[in-house]
């Protein structure tokens, strides 16, 4: 009786201690050398994977920064630049000051400022009714509303106003991880600088009609007349296609063209309301922001 | 009776305006004829703003291989060229014209005799066709001249002339076949000519009995060419169906009809080619059914290309009250207009006008998996993945599946039950695949 137990307990120790000395050499030959640094970065990382920075996942963001040592061509646009001074430490390195981005919604083409010509019945995705036809404004760089930016936003940042028909982008929410920007077929969503106190000027239009067709379907379009070109001091404001682009660079938010604009196309968010213009009647762009 | 195997459906036929001959539309005020009318890439406008054009004069030029030419419809003078709304709801550029009389170019021969000798060779014909802006008439508007030129190591065996006309409603064609027939059949004889081929088919569904005795009576003085009645399902129409059809062939995945040695034309693309070389008669009118059940007069009209559609709809008696939706094309796989002065263009078969309660789409249920959408595909595909994956976004695997081959006739949404937008998402499918395989080639 005592000899099976002995006999068992010998056999199976020399079977453990035979295939721990293989494990052990097999291991030593099939090792994987990795950088422990790795794994401290990506513990630093949000972790949401979200492809924002460009790679496949928060790992793989990791691994390329700890390959690369570089910090000037990466950046966590979700974790900002409080998550990017932790990771510079940790390689140490001296972190790049990025200024945080936004999402942004150029298009004011709400249902009062672009009223509803047609009815669009089709599948209810933009990328297909931008394919179909020019939208039920019948502007052809106009939101369609369908909200595929919504559902391409992992942040919860996005929804659709109902009476507005347009999308809004949360404040807080918003990583600027830029996946509304591929998400949307028309290109309206920009990602800008979120600015000091979250203050932002920017042409909420992105149509590259002429003038007068332009302004048929929307009354707040940009109609490329040129005026905020004149106006602005610091040569932020440029004119293509019809259409003016305000460089977020070269912006110093002195506010300059915002009032010159004659179809309320140019929207300033956040700023203090403005002392000397206090009688002048309400514009017809409602801001897109309202969280 | 013959007809092709694969899927298909049968809808209410509806065919309101069979018994109404052809009208000629009266000269419309102005006219708007976009540039690029045909497929493949943009024509270029030769003529400018204020110049004075005769009808038949050429005011657009197709510069690469697939496109084609645009001619003047009318004599007038061009007031400017800008942008229209056309069929498809975008903005397209196109050359406005003021009618001023009708005053046609000299080289037209506008007299009614039937010219029945064939003199032009294979060359001259080709070129005349390319020359005089000779597109598909079925819908497709391909140019008519590439299709004839048979790439080497192909040898064309058949010539399909096609009078299915398998959209419910449309009867353009039908009454082309019943009113035209001589002047078709000699445009056969001419592509027949062009093509080196001895044999040639017109098939038509058996919903048009008058048509298919008339042409065989005329058949009798023409050599090599037979008509095909065919079992009305839809959508025979379609190139590769007409093929299985007719000859029982199957044209590969990915193929041409010329790789199983058939050539496809319209019956109007043929009467096209009979003025074009017979009469010298550029493409500038075409045969369009205007109908639909509210509408008071249903009719067939001979239209110059650029007229807005506002006109005919007038001359069919008006838009009525109810009107729901205005489709440019058939109801399987017409477009609806956004816009009533949207021209009339080489493309355009049909007007139809559908009343509110029939144009609503059915409320979108989830799908049941009931199957029928792949019973129903002619080409034997399965919408309800290729759906899924368009709307997933998932070209690459949808590629695999096979979605470049997809006619887009409808039949799926057609058949659905739960009344899923089948074909929208294939549709997008389609147009982003084969994005992503031109940028596949670019690289």
């Amino acid at each position: 009786m005592n000899e099976t137990i002995v006999f068992a307990v010998i056999s199976l120790s020399a079977i453990g201690g035979t295939s721990a000395v293989i494990l052990y050499f097999v291991a030593q030959k099939f090792k994987v050398i990795e950088d422990p640094r790795i794994d401290i970065v990506n513990e630093k990382l949000p972790g949401a994977n979200c492809g924002g920075c460009g790679l496949a996942g928060c790992r793989a963001f990791a691994e390329e920064l700890v390959k690369t040592g570089d910090l000037s061509k990466l950046n966590c646009p979700v974790g900002g630049s409080d998550v990017m001074k932790e990771i510079a430490a940790v390689l140490g390195l001296e972190p790049e000051e990025k200024d945080p981005m936004i999402a942004v919604l150029r298009c004011s083409g709400s249902r009062v400022n672009a009223p509803q010509k047609v009815v669009y019945e089709g599948a209810s995705s933009c990328a297909f009714a931008h394919v179909l036809s020019s939208g039920e404004s019948g502007c052809p760089n106009g939101c369609l509303g369908l909200g595929d930016c919504v559902v391409s936003c992992k942040f919860d940042a996005i929804y659709i106003d109902d009476t507005t028909g347009l999308p809004v982008i949360s404040d807080e929410n918003c990583v600027a991880c830029g996946a509304c920007v591929t998400a949307c077929p028309r290109s309206i969503i920009e990602l800008r600088k979120k600015g000091k106190k979250d203050r932002r000027i920017f042409v909420s239009c992105v149509n590259t009609e002429k003038g007068g067709p332009a302004k048929k379907n929307c009354q707040v379009a940009c109609i490329g007349c040129g005026k905020c070109v004149k106006e602005c001091p610091h040569d932020a404001i440029t004119l293509q296609n019809n259409l003016a682009y305000i460089d977020y660079d070269k912006c110093k938010l002195c506010r300059k063209c915002e009032p010159v604009c004659p179809t309320s196309a140019i929207l300033e968010l956040n700023f203090p309301p403005r002392k000397e213009k206090a009688g002048e009647t309400e514009k017809v762009a409602e801001p897109v922001k309202e969280v | 009776m013959k007809t092709f195997t694969l899927g298909g459906v049968h809808p209410e036929e509806n065919k309101l305006s069979a018994d109404k001959a052809i009208e000629v539309l009266p000269l419309p005020e102005k006219v708007y004829v976009p540039v690029s009318q045909s497929l493949g890439a943009p024509s270029k406008v030769v003529v400018e703003k204020g110049a004075t054009v005769k009808t038949g004069q050429l005011i657009a030029k197709g510069e690469s291989f697939i496109s084609a030419n645009v001619h003047s419809p009318v004599s007038g003078k061009v007031v400017k060229i800008d942008d229209v709304i056309d069929s498809s709801g975008y903005k397209r550029q196109a050359v406005f014209i003021d009618v001023v009389g009708d005053e046609w170019e000299e080289s037209i021969d506008r007299s009614p005799e039937i010219i029945s000798e064939i003199t032009a060779e294979r060359d001259t014909i080709i070129k005349k066709i390319n020359e005089l802006g000779v597109v598909g008439l079925g819908g497709a508007t391909f140019p008519s001249h590439v299709k004839l030129m048979v790439p080497d190591g192909k040898k064309a065996e058949y010539l399909l002339i096609n009078g299915v006309e398998c959209e419910p409603y449309l009867t353009a064609d039908h009454r082309l076949m019943l009113e035209k027939g001589e002047e078709m059949m000699i445009g056969i004889s001419i592509l027949k000519k062009a093509l080196g081929v001895s044999k040639a088919f017109i098939g038509i569904e058996n919903n048009k009995p008058d048509a298919i005795e008339h042409l065989r009576k005329l058949c009798t003085r023409y050599q090599g060419i037979d008509v095909i009645p065919l079992k009305v399902k839809y959508p025979q129409g379609g190139e590769k169906q007409l093929i299985k059809a007719v000859v029982n062939r199957e044209v590969p995945s990915g193929k041409l009809p010329i790789e199983v040695g058939c050539v496809v034309n319209n019956v109007g693309t043929a009467l096209a080619v009979y003025e074009a070389i017979q009469k010298n008669k550029p493409l500038i009118e075409r045969i369009v059914t205007v109908t639909g059940k509210s509408v008071t007069k249903p009719s067939n009209f001979m239209v110059r290309i650029g007229t807005p559609v506002s006109l005919l709809i007038e001359s069919a008696g008006g838009l009525p009250e109810n009107t729901g939706k205005v489709i440019s094309g058939g109801p399987m796989m017409g477009k609806a207009l956004t816009s009533l002065e949207a021209p009339v263009v080489k493309g355009t078969s049909g007007i139809l006008i559908m009343p509110v309660e029939e144009s609503k789409r059915t409320q979108v249920l989830n799908c049941i998996r009931c199957g029928r959408c792949i019973t129903a595909c002619p080409m034997g595909l399965e919408p309800v993945l290729l759906a899924q994956l368009s709307e997933n976004l998932m070209f690459e695997r949808a590629e695999a599946e096979r979605i470049m081959d997809c006619i887009e006739c409808g039949s799926c949404h057609y058949t659905c039950p739960a009344g899923r937008p089948l074909l929208d998402y294939l549709r997008l499918g389609k147009n982003k695949t084969g994005l992503l395989i031109r940028n596949r080639g670019k690289k």
